[in-house]
């Protein structure tokens, strides 16, 4: 599960929909690896505008990165910023949680991620 | 400038579709001079030849692309044409090695029929080596024959049109991607070709993100991927996304190299979606912000093989024990979710809803669509307000056919509103129940089936 993927999943759970604290899922034991990925800024920029800042923020200190700044950048700020296209592509498209699990800061709910998978799947009390 | 595409004459219904798609993602101006589904030619005009290489290269479904010399129902016409409209361009070709050939569909040529058209063309004046290999230039006389020609005694195709070839399309791809070849597949894998074309149409290109919540063992994203695209998916069935020891969604990236390309694949059920959206309406400023995909394809489970399911409980009140087993065991590894089966129809309209939700603006909507061949069978196309209908494309098959539907998503600004409300009044009317509205299963069991049981 890439860093990225987390930053556009919530709970899977109807009434948690509406709550902030459902978003983003809190990792939880989460064993990390590095992929080695050749880096794609076109992509970088595309995501980009579709990343919510706050909750990669959240994610990113969650995780043991360094504190990402307060503001995202720009596209054009990103562009012509080497270091910045460099961390985002390490936080986001190279590192995955191989092993863990995601807790939804509203219900409580862990979704277990084994072999880098997560499973949203619901027992019935909650669909 | 004129240009002539030679299509495969197969899956006609999709080349359009697809052309016109690889015209969007690489920003080209194309329109289409002359077309039919009964010709695999094709004339369209485009800015440059730079621009039709551009245009085809990575196509499935064209063959190769032709600066057009001349066409016409009679070969003096082409000569006519040629004439009046290429003598500038002659002087360029009047001494590089070159070789002329036929391309007769339906048809064929006999040698001395050959040599008496090529001999026709003398005025062109080039006097450079014929080279029946790798020649530098090759001019093409494409004959468009009527099926059966020779038993009918008809002797000249109905048009011709020539041309000079410069590019070839991406017809290695199916072969790369073959899934007798590929590592891991199942029984409902999706054929190379069609994947591909489908991941055209759906307008993946590098750089773009593309999903598909039905993802089995991958066919859709490694196409995507292989076009440059970063690829997601989902499945209800987690044992399809791992297969089993080497044999996984993940291996089969690995095979191709297109793992940089892979974004994550998670078990769900696209009626319980974890896929963060955002209010249809709302959002809208740049088009895209809280809305994560530019293309969404799929091909859904439309419960033949087996019957579509999602979370629940079929009926809490006949095993009303099943809700509190779950109470008890869920958080256990090995838990398995109860599923109920569940409509066809309301399956897709939740395709719709979701991907109205979570694509950007203009990014599309593609996927699979069984449609019983007789006409009272027919499932309609599915329509959402926010989702304006792009192509529907046909295969035949001998007993059934299926559609690929191609939907783009509107901006805000373009819905109205008060069609929104029709539609979530529409959605109340998609009942529960299984057979009552899934008409193709339906129509598959009472058709294909009854007939094999010998009627005394
Ligand atoms: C026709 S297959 C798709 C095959 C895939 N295109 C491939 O190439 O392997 C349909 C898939 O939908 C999955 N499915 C069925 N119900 C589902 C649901 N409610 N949500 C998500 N996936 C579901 C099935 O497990 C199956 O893998
Ligand atoms: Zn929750």
């Amino acid at each position: 599960m890439k860093v990225l993927t987390l930053n556009f999943l919530t709970c899977a759970v109807k009434d948690c929909k509406s709550s902030n604290n459902s978003f983003p899922l809190h990792p939880k034991d989460a064993e990390l690896v590095y992929d080695d990925l050749e880096i794609n800024p076109q992509l970088l920029v595309n995501v980009l505008p579709r990343v919510d800042w706050v909750a990669l923020r959240t994610t990113s200190t969650e995780l043991g990165f360094p504190e990402l700044p307060e503001q995202p950048p720009t596209v054009e700020e990103l562009e012509s910023d080497e270091k910045m296209l460099q961390d985002l592509h390490k936080l986001l498209m190279e590192t995955q949680i191989m092993e863990g699990k995601l807790v939804c800061g509203n219900c409580g709910h862990e979704y277990a991620i084994r072999e880098g998978i997560a499973n949203f799947l619901l027992p019935s009390h909650l669909v | 400038m004129e240009y002539l595409i030679r299509f495969s004459q197969s899956h006609e219904t999709f080349r359009l579709p697809e052309i016109q798609a690889l015209a969007i993602i690489e920003g080209i101006d194309l329109k289409v001079i002359s077309y039919s589904l009964e010709s695999p030619f094709c004339i369209v005009n485009l800015p440059s030849e730079d621009a039709a290489k551009r245009l085809i290269q990575r196509s499935i479904l064209v063959q190769t692309i032709h600066e057009l010399w001349g066409a016409g129902l009679t070969l003096d016409d082409v000569h006519a044409a040629v004439r009046s409209k290429t003598a500038h361009l002659w002087p360029q070709y009047a001494s590089c090695s070159f070789k002329f050939s036929f391309d007769s569909y339906q048809s064929s040529r006999s040698g001395a029929d050959k040599v008496r058209i090529i001999n026709s063309f003398a005025y062109l004046g080039f006097a450079g080596p014929i080279k029946m290999s790798k020649p530098d230039q090759e001019f093409i006389l494409f004959e468009d024959w009527i099926l059966d020609s020779t038993p009918l005694g008809i002797p000249d195709p109905k048009a011709y049109f020539f041309g000079r070839y410069f590019a070839t399309g991406a017809r290695d791809l199916p072969k790369k991607l073959d899934l007798k070849k590929r590592r891991y597949i199942s029984t409902t894998s999706m054929d190379a070709e069609l994947a591909l074309i489908t991941a055209n149409i759906a307008l993946a290109a590098p750089g773009k993100l593309m999903y598909d919540p039905f993802v089995g063992t991958g066919s859709f994203p490694i196409a995507c991927a292989q076009f440059g695209a970063l690829a997601f998916g989902s499945d209800i069935d987690g044992r399809s996304i791992r297969g089993e020891g080497k044999k996984t969604l993940k291996g089969n990236f690995e095979q191709y190299g297109l793992v940089g390309n892979l974004g994550s694949v998670f078990t769900a059920d696209l009626t319980n979606s974890p896929i963060r959206k955002m209010a249809l309406g709302e959002g809208g400023e740049d088009g895209a912000r809280g809305r994560v995909f530019d293309g969404i394809l799929c091909d859904p489970p439309y419960g033949v093989r087996e019957g579509l399911r999602v979370l629940g409980v079929r009926d809490p009140e006949k095993s009303p024990w099943i809700i509190p087993k779950g109470i008890e065991m869920y958080k256990q590894s090995d838990f398995v979710p109860p599923k109920k089966p569940y409509s066809f129809l309301a399956m897709l309209d939740d395709i719709l809803q979701f991907s109205a939700q979570t694509l950007v603006d203009n990014g599309r909507l593609s996927f699979w669509m069984p449609t019983a061949n007789d006409e009272e069978q027919e499932i309609p196309v599915p329509t959402h307000p926010y989702l304006e209908i792009v192509a529907v494309c046909t295969q035949v098959f001998s007993k059934w056919s299926r559609r690929l539907i191609t939907y783009r998503r509107l901006p805000n600004a373009q819905v109205d509103p008060e069609a929104m409300k029709a539609r979530d009044e529409t959605r109340e009317l998609l009942g529960k129940t299984v057979d009552e509205l899934n008409p193709f299963r339906r129509a598959y069991f009472s058709k294909f089936e009854t007939p094999m049981t010998p009627a005394n």
